[in-house]
């Protein structure tokens, strides 16, 4: 039993160390991610704390409220905000989103915020409690789950609390939140499709490289790309899913060149599968991009990727906008204001990338 | 079929690849009798068995069951327990963690729902008709491995059965538990159950069953009542051959005198498994022993020296010089070998084969990046299959399909090829037949006449007497006496260990 | 005369027999199988064709070349999980965590703080032997809870399995860090100029030999295989068990170590969030697919390696016939349920009664 608890111990002490570290790292830089981390550790235990004695919560909550009140007309006129978003860790995408509200909301721009990191919608549930217990005026949510978040958006409206949902959408009446900031997935299909068509090939065969089966993403790229082919008779020659995975991809492409298919068309449902695919193409000596025998078509404008579009070696690059930050302090400054908003589904603007038309600016004001 | 008969197995033939395992074996089993079958390990007695229960099918002849006017064909366990034939082996094959009643009934029970209250009521008044001390609520676990195995009993009996098949029940068990499974036995016998006996132990033999038969090479030697058969004849039956006169086995050797060099010496040894701090020494070419009940220590002492418990005090002298042993292979670059109390648990790696058996120790003494080639390793495999007569289709067969005896000297080739001064063989002769048990004595006082020293442990005192010049006696995990010379007798030792002190 | 050729025909039925009970015949017959199903329905599988790749060097194109390629580092992972499995009786199941860590790694020592620079900071043989020992080290994190705290290898290893990619985020501070602008790096993942067969087969190839040299001039086999069957016994012929289960960690470790070099110089870029994911899966079925058994003890490296290159070819075979990716895992768990069917004692023994009563009676009766 004692080695049991050693060895827990042992592996803890091991992540705690790790993450110490990262703290350390984080810090030089900018000096704030490391209290916030901290701070959400914190939080966590807080939160857990909270769900024990929930039922003298209410009082204490009113209390709280009252103190933060006091503490706020202190220190001028500052938005208290409580950001709840997915691991910064989960892809390049969320860095860039992270990085994103983090240069938005600081004291500079009127914020007082905090942010709270998880993958798993309870503790993002928990975390919500505690922020709203906190006190703070805006909640921003970028939920785990569809599902499950009705009680702790009543509580937040009870409290006077604004919930702003951004990047992704929940399954709770519209009248539990403010404004809902969301990419159409199915929208950057349409547009990667529409300047696929606009291509005029003689011959359309596509290789269709899906990422895991049933995200968001994944449905709204592939349904355009599906209806398509089947409207304009495209030949979709292998449609597969390689899980967001680069060598998976590469795999895939390779089994078709081995298989002897014809193709001209790599539609990659990210920027990672389209460099696997761009990988064994080129072993197989198949050229590709501007001008070449294959079009290659990547999505989430990863700097890198933007690169291989500036220098012709792919045709296409569809963004998924990280950047909500601007949108979300657009709706908060209006609310302020007393302002009214005239749709609560705001669907942010999204390019798509041409190889023949970016410019060094595109790259450096989109790349991820 | 004969009137009184249970079971008659006529014309067994079994062979497995390149053994005939029995060939036309008869055997029969009346109502209300304790039949012992006999035969050295690997003479056919436990395929004969497996073949009656249904583990094995049988490759010709017959079997028929009393109240059944054909044949049968046993098939599987099943079979066999549908026909009211029940086995209790050697392991426990039951659950420690459930309760006794739920062993008995396990997998008995018709229907998902169970009527506990009905289920403990009735295995406790089983557990009284058989007077087994044990309550139906109890923890198996909690229970001693006698009264465990007389559950295993219980339980074969309550399943209405007509033919009980004990083999090996009685090696794990002290003295008195073994009277109390022998009473067991008799009030079975009385309720008209037809009862297998398999044992090595003579004694018990002789002082419970009613006929015995002999098996030799997978061939039927003979049925015998048991009083138409002194124990010298059953030996050379089994054996094949007329037994050399056992008391003698020690001839005219001595031992070392008292002024022959201590090869080994600890002073206030103890370990971390519960024994008593103990003094010990043994000289050159002397043979050793630690007797005492099971429990009482014995093992732990020697597994101390050996460095296979950890030390926790005590100095330890080699050759005079004071060594420290933390660990086995320690001991092992010492000179000091250790064959250890249970073959299955610490002795034998199973899947691996003969030959990788015996060069372990020697290999992993002569270290990690030197490996023998497998033209040594088998040169040393041959040379001791062929010294100790050990019985393997080849020295590539995985050891766990040899028989316990083979094991052993499996086991004993291992410790002998290391070449140690000083070899520790802590029930070497346990659970094996008596050819190689003797064979085993012999080679023990023959390696003492060569100078090596050798601590020697049996549960049969006779044994001990037979081997070793000298006698630590051990009760309660703590060393209550010496003995020598004349005081190397059966009541001097029984005396001591019961703590009777003059 | 007659008696001659039955007993040629006898004695053809105890070879057969012999190969039958032999290990190595489960992953053989299962090549085989495979093999003979591409030849029956396809056989233009076997095609190999000379190609200029888009750097203008000669490459092997082919299913069967593509096979040597992704299998090279199963086989690879499946001689560490071999030992492992062997010694310790479990599997470790952070195998691809840890690659994404040895991955990250070597390309933190590669890029430095930049993600992107523009010259490589450290030679690349350094950082291949930082990303070995990285990898080692946390094999023998798994090593220790195994063998001095007791802990079940697939609990133990769970521990990384969830934080491994979490450690690889970090070490990166999250960025995925590319090195594609260094054409050396790539070459070990994919060709060396010149050399028409895929470099990862080789790096493998020198790993076979080594392990070959390990097993004849060390006596790790006769001690894993001690340790696994009967850990007590093997302690009181002096031997170190728990000393044992660490080096085998720290084997696997070593293994993990190239499988990473390899993962990330496929395309001269980490994804940690999705490198090698699942890959422990496969390692383990290459081990059970040689017939080893799970619980610890025997074991056979020549059937564990031919193990992983059949699960490779069966992933080839189900990609070129298009069989979606998602539906990849149920054909393995097919795979799964027929070996532990086949490997089941009571099956062996009714098959091989099956094949004496068929086949033996005959050549008897024949001869009668």
């Amino acid at each position: 039993m004692r080695k049991k608890v050693l060895a827990v111990l042992m592996a803890a002490t091991m992540v705690v160390g790790m993450t110490a570290c990262g703290g350390k790292k984080d810090a030089e830089p900018t000096a704030a991610p490391a209290e916030e981390k901290a701070d959400d550790a914190a939080a966590d235990d807080a939160a857990a704390d909270d769900k024990a004695d929930d039922a003298a919560a209410d009082d204490a909550a009113a209390d709280d409220k009252a103190d933060d009140v006091a503490a706020d007309s202190g220190s001028g006129e500052l938005i208290k905000v409580g950001i709840i978003n997915n691991d910064p860790n989960e892809s390049g995408y969320r860095t860039a989103n992270v990085n994103d509200l983090k240069n938005m909301f600081t004291e500079e721009n009127g914020y007082d915020a905090q942010f709270a990191y998880s993958l798993k919608n309870d503790e993002q549930i928990n975390s919500a409690a505690k922020f709203i217990q906190d006190g703070v005026q805006y909640l921003l949510l970028s939920a785990a789950d569809t599902a499950g978040w009705d009680s702790t958006l009543k509580d937040a409206q009870d409290n006077g609390v604004k919930v702003i949902l951004f990047d992704r959408t929940i399954d709770a009446d519209e009248s539990l939140y403010e404004a809902s900031i969301v990419s159409d997935m199915a929208k950057e299909g349409e547009t990667a499709v529409e300047w696929l068509k606009g291509q005029n090939l003689d011959s359309y065969n596509v290789i269709h490289i899906q990422g895991v089966m049933g995200s968001a993403a994944q449905q709204g790229r592939s349904g355009a790309l599906t209806e398509a082919a089947k409207s304009d008779g495209w030949k979709i020659v292998e449609e597969q899913t390689a899980e967001w995975n680069a060598e998976k991809a590469q795999q895939i492409v390779q089994t078709v060149i081995d298989r002897g298919d014809e193709f001209n068309v790599i539609y990659a449902e990210n920027d990672d599968m389209a460099k696997g695919a761009v990988a064994a193409l080129d072993k197989a000596g198949i050229s590709h991009g501007v001008g070449k025998d294959v079009i290659v078509m990547g999505f989430d404008c990863n700097k890198w990727a933007l690169e291989e579009l500036k220098a012709g070696n792919w045709n296409y690059d569809g963004q998924c906008n990280p950047f909500q930050a601007s949108y979300i302090d657009d709706i908060i400054k209006k609310l302020e204001k007393g302002e009214t908003l005239s749709e609560k589904t705001i669907i942010m603007d999204e390019k798509g990338f041409d190889a023949t038309t970016i410019t060094d600016d595109d790259v450096n004001t989109y790349g991820i | 079929m004969n009137k009184n008969s249970v079971l008659e197995m006529r014309n067994i033939s079994k062979s497995f690849p390149g053994v005939r395992a029995l060939q036309n074996v008869q055997f029969s089993l009346c109502e209300g009798e304790i039949h012992a079958l006999m035969g050295e390990n690997g003479a056919g007695k436990s395929t004969l068995i497996k073949v009656l229960t249904g583990v094995y099918s049988k490759d010709e002849g017959d079997i028929f069951i009393k109240g059944i006017d054909n044949a049968v064909s046993i098939r599987s366990p099943q079979d066999a327990q549908n026909l009211g034939i029940s086995t209790v082996y050697q392991e426990i094959t039951l659950c420690p963690n459930l309760t006794v009643a739920e062993n008995m009934f396990i997998g008995r029970t018709k229907g998902a729902g169970v009527n506990w209250k009905k289920m403990n009521d009735e295995a406790d008044r089983i557990l009284e008709s058989l007077d087994i001390p044990a309550k139906a609520k109890q923890q198996l676990s909690s229970c001693s491995i006698a009264i465990q195995q007389m559950i295993a009993i219980a339980r074969a009996v309550d399943m209405q059965c007509k033919i009980l098949i004990l083999d090996e029940p009685t090696s794990s068990l002290d003295e008195q538990e073994v009277e109390k499974l022998f009473k067991l036995m008799r009030d079975l016998k009385k309720k008209g159950v037809g009862i297998i006996f398999v044992t090595h132990f003579l004694d018990q033999v002789y002082e419970v069953c009613d006929k015995i038969t002999v098996l030799r090479d997978g061939q039927f030697v003979g049925e015998y009542e048991i009083k138409d058969l002194p124990r010298v004849q059953l030996v050379s039956k089994m054996l094949g051959k007329e037994l050399d006169d056992m008391s003698d086995i020690r001839g005219d050797y001595e031992g070392p005198g008292e002024n022959v060099e201590k090869i080994f010496e600890a002073t206030s040894l103890q370990s971390n498994a519960g024994i008593k701090p103990f003094d010990f020494y043994i000289r050159k070419g002397e043979v050793n022993g630690f007797t005492g009940l099971l429990g009482s220590g014995r093992s732990e002492c020697v597994r101390a020296i050996f460095g296979a418990d950890r030390v926790i005090k005590g100095t330890i002298k080699k050759n005079g010089q004071t060594v420290k042993i933390g660990k086995p292979i320690r001991a092992m670059k010492l000179g000091i070998g250790y064959l250890p109390e249970d073959r299955k648990v610490d002795g034998i790696i199973g899947d691996l084969s003969v030959r990788e058996n015996i060069v372990l120790a020697l290999q992993v003494m002569k270290g990690f990046f030197r490996p023998f080639s497998k033209a040594q390793a088998y040169k040393f495999a041959d040379e001791y299959i062929k010294k100790l007569e050990i019985k393997t289709a080849s020295a590539d067969t995985p050891i766990k399909s040899l028989s316990g005896g083979n094991q052993q000297k499996v086991i004993l080739a291992r410790w002998l090829l290391t070449n140690p001064e000083y070899l520790i063989l802590d029930e070497p002769t346990r659970g094996i037949d008596v050819g190689t048990k003797i064979e085993i004595q012999k080679l023990v006082l023959e390696l003492a006449k060569q100078g090596k020293s050798i601590t020697f442990i049996s549960s049969e005192t006779d044994e001990m007497l037979r081997t070793c010049s000298r006698l630590i006696v051990m009760r309660d995990r703590k060393v209550v006496g010496e003995l020598k010379g004349d005081q190397l007798n059966q009541n001097t030792i029984m005396s001591t260990i019961a703590g009777g002190d003059k | 005369m007659s008696g001659s050729t039955t007993k040629n025909k006898s004695s053809f039925i105890q070879i057969l027999q012999s190969m039958v009970s032999n290990q190595i015949f489960i992953p053989i017959a299962a090549l085989l199988l495979l093999a003979l199903f591409n030849l029956i329905v396809d056989p233009s599988f076997y095609s190999i064709t000379l190609k200029e790749s888009n750097d203008g060097f000669s490459t092997l194109q082919g299913n069967l070349i593509s096979i040597l390629d992704f299998g090279s580092e199963l086989a690879i992972l499946a001689i560490g999980m071999t030992f492992v499995t062997s010694a310790s009786g479990g599997q470790d199941i952070s195998v691809g965590a840890t690659i994404a860590i040895a991955g990250s790694a070597i390309l933190r020592i590669l890029c430095g703080d930049n993600p992107r620079p523009s010259e490589l900071q450290a030679p690349i043989f350094v950082a291949v032997i930082v990303g070995c020992i990285v990898a080692m080290l946390f094999g023998a994190f798994n090593g220790v809870l195994v063998s001095f705290f007791n802990i079940q290898p697939m609990v133990a290893t769970l521990i990384l399995f969830t934080a491994g990619r979490s450690i690889a985020s970090w070490i990166n501070n999250g960025q995925l860090p590319d090195v594609s602008f260094e054409p050396s790096f790539g070459y070990w993942g994919t060709y060396i100029p010149g050399v028409p067969i895929p470099t990862p087969f080789f790096i493998a190839v020198v790993c076979f030999i080594v392990t070959g040299l390990i097993l004849k001039f060390t006596t790790l086999g006769l001690y894993s295989q001690s340790v696994g069957i009967n850990e007590s016994s093997a302690k009181l012929n002096g031997l170190n068990p728990k000393m044992i289960k660490l080096v085998t960690f720290v084997i696997l470790g070593l293994c993990v170590g190239i499988c990473g070099f390899i993962k990330v110089s496929r395309l001269s870029q980490i994804n940690y969030s999705v490198i090698a994911k699942d890959i422990e899966m496969d390692a383990i079925l290459a081990v059970a697919l040689g017939g080893n058994a799970l619980g610890g003890g025997k074991f056979n490296m020549t059937a564990s390696i031919l193990g992983a290159y059949v699960i490779q070819f069966l992933t080839t075979t189900l990609y070129k016939y298009g069989v979606s990716a998602d539906a990849l895992p149920a054909y393995k768990a097919v795979v799964v349920i027929l070996l532990v069917v086949f490997s089941a004692p009571t099956v062996r023994d009714g098959l091989s009664n099956f094949w004496k009563k068929n086949f033996g009676k005959k050549a008897v009766k024949e001869v009668g």
